[in-house]
């Protein structure tokens, strides 16, 4: 492992080069460009405002800000992890010539989503200086729950990334499970609304934790409370190592299959 | 002193009969029992070892795991069995320009393609105007790579490539591009990586190219290695008629 990780240091220049492609390529070709990226939540923070508070008359205070929060995470994580399912595909001529260390592509995927997510908080410090929402001093621990939620997803997007070169469909069938996933983490209801027998869906899955622990201090101003940093940092730490071990096991047969 | 050390090297391609390309159709197909390989070996038992300061040829017809062979080495392929030791750092030229993006300009892609291969962006800040100047292209350094000829593009990579100060140097028949004089350069390049001690592993089909440069010639065929020693007595069993098949007989 030490091996590997000195490689990818050897490689940052490359890593910078594959992040700043990344960002480059998905603005690029839209006229508002950057703007899309802080537009684009807001839109949708719109229409599920309207369809959740004001049709189905969900009671959360502040509920723009409480969706925003959850949506925000949720976008990044399944981003990152959806484009993961792609990178070894996409850089297959390349793959198929020179050696580099693959995880080097996974890693760019994560981060180039974690500053596609930092961009997207730009909206959200508008939407909460507009409603008067205050600032706590807890915003200090977002770096960890950033750093949490990253982890997560990049040990997802190790375990995905291998096995979508040997088996094509995982990416697709990904998609679909990113749906129920998705209805099944509290980004647009409060956890309390999920009645007591399937709370169990709810509060076993990861993502919920990770939701909590970033919207903690934007939205409640308080930190996480520690059953939830527990989880979270246990899910974190489970995702890596499962990821980085298939991953170990996995990518030297890609270069067969691409 | 070692460079390179292959022992028993086997590549095994597992090719389906049935194409498997989906989780739904594996889980099907192994289901009912039915998953099926046919397997090609691109390289079988392959035991060399290769020494500091060397220059080997690597000769054979076409689909002889030449191509594998430089592979392995270069670690783009991690074999199916058996083990390869590389001692010292590698430069691999294995297709020139395999890194470039054509819509960024050949500055922007020397630097995409020194990251490629593991350079920092200050080792390459360093090198960029001899790169430049040896692929001969000061005068369309920024303009995107799109508009270059292939024989641009070819000076461009080989030139990325070769600025380094290599032990291990891995070339796979790059020479056929460029015109007669850059060629002559690329010669002159070789040359010079030879003086400094540099193991040189040349796949060529070109066996003048061959004899001129290697001391020892390795002859693969059917992924086997047929024969490995000085490079002239090689090159003419390989020629000579009578050695057509000269594997079948052996196994």
């Amino acid at each position: 492992m030490g091996t590997a990780i000195r490689e990818i240091i050897q490689y940052r220049s490359l890593l910078r080069n594959l992040v700043a492609r990344d960002v480059k390529i998905r603005y690029r070709r839209s006229a508002l460009g950057v703007a899309w990226t802080m537009l684009n939540p807001l839109l949708m923070m719109m229409v599920f405002t309207l369809v959740f508070a004001h049709f189905l008359r969900f009671s959360i205070a502040h509920f723009p800000i409480y969706f925003l929060c959850g949506f925000l995470l949720w976008n990044f994580f399944a981003q990152a992890t959806s484009w993961s399912t792609a990178c070894f595909v996409g850089y297959a001529p390349l793959l198929r010539k020179i050696y580099l260390p693959k995880a080097v592509l996974v890693l760019a995927t994560v981060l180039s989503g974690l500053i596609n997510l930092a961009l997207s908080l730009v909206p959200l410090a508008l939407l909460m200086l507009v409603e008067g929402h205050s600032f706590s001093i807890h915003l200090m621990f977002l770096p960890v729950a950033l750093l949490l939620a990253a982890a997560f997803a990049l040990g997802v997007s190790l375990l995905l990334a291998p096995l979508c070169v040997l088996f094509a469909d995982i990416a697709q069938i990904y998609q679909v499970v990113l749906v129920a996933w998705m209805y099944l983490t509290p980004i647009f209801y409060p956890l309390e609304i999920v009645p007591p027998e399937y709370r169990v869906l709810v509060t076993a899955n990861p993502m919920t934790h990770f939701v909590e622990t970033f919207r903690a201090p934007i939205y409640s101003g308080t930190l996480p409370d520690t059953g939830t940093l527990l989880a979270a940092a246990t899910a974190a730490a489970t995702a890596l190592v499962v990821g980085w071990v298939t991953f170990q096991h996995y990518s030297d047969r890609v270069a067969y299959h691409i | 002193m070692l460079a390179l050390e292959l022992s028993d090297v086997t590549v095994r391609f597992r090719l389906p009969r049935d194409r498997v390309r989906t989780l739904k159709e594996f889980a099907i197909n192994w289901l009912r029992g039915r998953i099926r390989f046919d397997e090609l070996e691109a390289l079988a038992q392959v035991s060399c070892a290769i020494h500091r300061g060397e220059s080997v040829g690597v000769i054979g017809r076409n689909g002889a795991g030449k191509s594998t062979f430089l592979k392995v080495i270069a670690r783009v392929l991690r074999p199916t069995t058996g083990t390869v030791r590389v001692h010292g750092t590698l430069a691999p030229l294995l297709e020139l320009g395999a890194g470039f993006d054509p819509e960024l300009s050949g500055r922007e892609n020397i630097f995409l393609n020194g990251a490629i291969l593991g350079r920092s962006r200050r080792d390459m800040e360093r090198r960029f105007a001899r790169i430049v100047e040896f692929a001969e292209l000061e005068a369309f350094i920024d303009a995107p790579v799109r508009t270059y000829s292939s024989g641009m593009v070819a000076r461009l990579g080989f030139a990325v490539a070769t600025d380094v100060e290599p032990d291990i140097l891995l070339v796979d028949e790059v020479l056929a591009v460029g015109d007669l004089a850059f060629q002559e350069r690329c010669l002159e390049r070789f040359h010079g990586f030879r003086a400094c001690g540099t193991t040189l592993v040349l796949v060529s089909h070109s066996l003048d190219l061959v004899r001129q440069l290697c001391t020892r010639v390795l002859w693969l065929d059917g992924g086997r290695l047929v024969a490995d020693g000085p490079a002239a007595e090689v090159i003419s069993r390989y020629r000579s008629p009578s050695a057509e098949e000269p594997v079948q007989a052996a196994s």
